[in-house]
């Protein structure tokens, strides 16, 4: 426990789906390190790239194609603030993944724009993770990752990332974009795992 | 002066530090500057953030990010504070912490939006609202490096009674050299004002901006929508995304 700051009550009350430090909002912020990249879809496409580099390509109506799952799930930033019982619609990695031949431990996301962030491969699979291209019945806006972000709710948000064009299939490591300048390699919010070295 | 190296990275492990107010600004109706005393504080860059945590007597505690508003002074580190209307931290810290109260705080967080006062290239700076905070940091670290770097700042407020930092802006678009502001006011002007009230528009930012050829790094601040239109609006008029770093918080940010 903290030192206690005098006078200072709380307004809100506990939730148990809350992590430690975060509040819960009922708005979307919208956090990203520059510009929202916009992508026509007739130029959209997916790729996963296996570390052998062979790769595996989906186009925005191929994957409009797959079959769709509704999750909804609960999503927490790293800057503290909470959303419960988001519902978002898009194609399992579990499917995307069935065809693909690797024996690879890590995956680096890339986006449009030339975000990055990484994460273990067995993060992204057995119904963990999604390309989302829908959130709460509509289509994804663009300031939120529109046409489509990866979704993987059991990390801090921002290794769902935004405006997402693949997944390089890696037997290494490598730290993205927020996590070579000292976030938390990992990003597990019940472990309050923000910054290197927590 | 900031005694201690500068890092442009975080330290690999993030203390929580007590922090000591030492005293306070109020900067506008709802925005107070506090000026905390950090024993240990490491040194940061404009631009970067820390975390507060604050911890009720029942142990109940959560956590803000706020941006540094001023080069640290030795210890002495600067938090500008906008009044959120229902927030849960935002009101405690602006109206019921008190000189030599204690908050926890760690940092400096941060690895992108920042400024060097090495760099010598040209930078635009837009803010929008409390977006101020961290260009003020690095307005203030530029005066206080001695920098020639040409900047120019366009900040934008609904009324002039809105305005954070407004006489030190003042002496600095008269004292600071090649620094140029902008105040764009969106609902209401101050009388004989050039240019009438109304949103940051793509003509202002073309005009009180710089071309892109000059390849400036655009760093852009303040509410979600204002960054959104101001960042699309730079890429619009030819700058290259790369070079636009952008911080954004919502209503509830507080």
């Amino acid at each position: 426990m903290g030192i206690v700051s005098p006078g200072f009550r709380r307004k809100r009350r506990d939730d148990v789906r809350l992590p430690p430090g975060q509040y819960l909002t009922e708005d979307f912020p919208v956090l990203s390190a520059g510009p929202t990249p916009y992508v026509p879809l007739d130029r959209w496409e997916f790729t996963i790239t296996s570390e052998t580099g062979q790769s595996y390509q989906w186009s925005w109506d191929e994957l409009q194609e797959l079959p769709a799952e509704e999750p909804t799930v609960d999503i927490h930033c790293v800057t503290k603030w909470s959303k419960l019982e988001t519902t978002w619609r898009g194609v399992s990695l579990d499917l995307l993944m069935e065809e693909v031949e690797t024996t690879a431990d890590f995956a680096l996301v890339h986006c449009y724009g030339g975000y990055t962030t990484n994460l273990p491969l067995e993060d992204l699979l057995d119904g963990k993770a999604w390309v989302a291209y829908e959130f709460e019945g509509d289509e994804l806006a663009p300031q939120h990752g529109g046409p489509a972000r990866l979704l993987v709710p059991h990390l801090y948000f921002w290794k769902s990332a935004k405006w997402v064009r693949g997944i390089q299939l890696q037997e290494f490591d490598e730290p993205g974009f927020w996590e070579s300048v000292g976030y938390h390699n990992y990003g597990d919010p019940w472990r309050e795992q923000r910054y290197q070295g927590d | 002066m900031a005694r201690t190296a500068l890092p442009g990275r975080l330290s690999p492990r993030l203390e929580w530090r007590v922090a000591t107010l030492a005293d306070f600004v109020d900067e506008t109706a709802t925005a107070r500057t506090l000026l905390l005393d950090v024993p240990g504080w490491p040194g940061h860059l404009p631009g970067q953030h820390v975390d507060v945590r604050l911890t009720d007597e029942d142990g109940y505690s959560t956590q803000r990010s706020y941006s540094l508003a001023a080069p640290a002074d030795g210890e002495r580190v600067e938090l500008t504070i906008q009044r959120v209307e229902d927030g849960e931290v935002s009101p405690y810290l602006a109206d019921t912490l008190a000189v030599g109260d204690p908050i926890e705080l760690r940092g400096p967080v941060g690895g992108w939006f920042l400024w060097h006062p090495s760099r010598t290239a040209p930078v635009l700076l837009v803010g929008g609202g409390s977006g101020i905070v961290p260009l003020m940091a690095m307005v203030r670290a530029r005066r206080q490096a001695r920098s020639r770097a040409p900047f120019r700042l366009i900040y934008s407020v609904r009324t002039p009674m809105d305005l954070i930092y407004a006489s030190e802006l003042r002496r600095s678009a008269r004292d600071d050299g090649g620094l140029d502001i902008t105040t764009v006011y969106t609902r209401s002007a101050p009388e004989a004002w050039p240019r009438p009230p109304g949103r940051l528009g793509l003509d202002d930012i073309e005009r009180f901006g710089w071309p892109p050829q000059f390849e400036p790094t655009c760093f852009v601040c303040g509410p979600t929508g204002f960054v959104e239109h101001v960042a699309t609006t730079l890429v619009h008029l030819g700058h290259d995304p790369r070079r636009i770093r952008t911080e954004r918080f919502g209503p509830t940010g507080g």
